[in-house]
């Protein structure tokens, strides 16, 4: 047997390619809904982090501090495994989206804060002084210049979020990572391996290359 | 209070007292401004002049004392929007909001804060921009416009709010030399308008043209207040003196 009859077999790649695409439909879907739910979560956890009251605002320090020191396959294995024991038993997908929401959320509420952060103390005081409330002064003023700070580093957050689904195979969802293990299985053949690892290139390269073009424009638009 | 008749000054400060750690930044400040007056706050830096004034719409929090804006205490809480909507601030910076067009910089406040409709509030915010003299910029961006052009954006935004008080944060110091003329000549304008204002500035030719009161600070304290053509030809206190000979003869 050859190397490309090994690795790069047409016939059983194209045999298994509705297996895979099956897979990267979902593995698409579990990554958009848990990088949008985690953008939204983490910016009620950076506001809670900036203007709750204090117990909340610890609360909310703890929340994101558990959620980065734990590894995402931990934190995935308990809410599918460990759960059901509290009578809170997740579907492999909705675990998975719960588990990765949750994680990305502590990430990028600390995105969020060292964007906020970055705004310059006048602009505050600017708002203040013609009277806005917090929220009028958030939305109107500090998000959409922060917005444009913290994009690169969201975008790069949100193409972990897309690998870390893989980790979803774990707990039997058939994410594109499971699909293609199926079908090698089926097929005898790698192959489909190799088929996914092409598959998650073509999805996450573009975004790479698009945090790239985001730091470069942030770069020489310099802000003052 | 010890006067209870007439007409209350619309600025009241008692024993009012700033600390940055073990610094005192104001020591037992009184200060009473009536409504329409202009006073000009002079001294050097250092001296407490734009943590005053501060105070007065509490971007600067007060450690003892009372300010009170007409009637209404100064001090976190509901009635905070209260006082900051009558009081307009004029920043050094400028601080224009680099996201939004020179129109909604200055629309911004009234459609938020006093619930006018957008178009109304640009309708008006037109009306300002040609009042500061730059009409034609208004579909710009603040980074697009010179500094001086900038402070007459950052004027007009706190005009909007028709503010009954406005404080000017020494409005021409971060300005090329060419442009500070254009900018104190739109305050210029303003005074004696009714609106009562309070401006730290280092411009004495314009402190003098344009006070009503002189109010000289050093250390945190008020040394001497006292009308412009007295302060400038003969002030009482030592210090003052010692200030004007500094600034004048140079």
């Amino acid at each position: 047997m050859d190397i490309v009859s090994t690795f790069f077999n047409i016939d059983v790649l194209v045999r298994s390619m509705p297996l895979l695409l099956e897979g990267l439909w979902r593995t698409i879907a579990l990554g958009f809904l848990s990088i949008v739910l985690g953008l939204i979560g983490g910016l009620v956890l950076a506001l809670g982090r900036m203007y709750a009251p204090k117990p909340i605002r610890l609360l909310v320090i703890a929340y994101v501090d558990v959620f980065r020191a734990l590894p995402v396959l931990v934190w995935l294995v308990i809410v599918y495994y460990a759960l059901p024991f509290v009578g809170i038993s997740l579907s492999p997908f909705a675990s998975a989206a719960t588990a990765l929401t949750m994680i990305s959320s502590a990430y990028t509420a600390e995105i969020y804060r060292a964007g906020i952060d970055a705004i310059p103390r006048g602009q505050f005081e600017a708002g203040q002084a013609i009277g806005l409330s917090t929220f009028d002064l958030m939305r109107d003023v500090v998000l959409p210049q922060a917005i444009r700070i913290v994009i690169p580093p969201l975008t790069n957050n949100s193409i972990n979020v897309m690998k870390d689904t893989a980790l979803a195979s774990v707990v039997a969802m058939p994410d594109l990572l499971k699909q293609a293990t199926q079908a090698q299985a089926l097929a005898a053949n790698p192959t489909p391996l190799i088929g996914a690892a092409i598959l998650y290139l073509i999805l996450l390269l573009p975004l790479v290359r698009l945090v790239a073009v985001f730091e470069r424009r942030l770069g020489r638009s310099g802000r003052r | 209070m010890s006067q209870t008749a007439k007409s209350q000054p619309i600025i009241q400060m008692r024993g009012v007292t700033k600390r940055f750690g073990n610094f005192a930044a104001l020591r037992q400040i009184d200060l009473d401004i009536e409504a329409g007056e202009v006073v000009v706050l002079l001294g050097p830096s250092g001296s407490g002049k734009s943590t005053l004034i501060r105070c007065i719409n509490l971007l600067e929090t007060y450690d003892e004392g009372d300010v009170v804006v007409d009637g209404i205490r100064v001090e976190e809480g509901r009635a905070l929007r209260q006082v900051r909507e009558e009081v307009g601030m004029v920043f050094q910076a400028f601080n224009l909001f680099p996201n939004l067009t020179v129109l909604d910089n200055i629309a911004l406040g009234p459609v938020r804060v006093r619930k006018l409709s957008w178009a109304a509030a640009r309708e008006k915010a037109r009306r300002l921009l040609a009042r500061v003299g730059i009409a034609e910029q208004a579909d710009k961006y603040p980074i697009q416009l010179s500094g001086g052009q900038q402070q007459r954006v950052g004027i007009a935004r706190a005009l909007a709010m028709e503010p009954r008080v406005l404080l000017f944060d020494e409005p021409t110091s971060a300005l090329d030399p060419e442009m500070v003329g254009e900018v104190l000549d739109v305050i210029k304008g303003l005074a004696g308008s009714g609106t009562t204002m309070l401006l730290v500035t280092h411009e004495m030719g314009f402190a003098r043209k344009v006070a009503d009161r002189i109010v000289f600070m050093e250390a945190g304290e008020i040394k001497e207040i006292a009308s412009p053509d007295t302060f400038f030809t003969r002030p009482e206190s030592e210090r003052a003196q010692a200030f004007l000979d500094a600034v004048l003869n140079h």
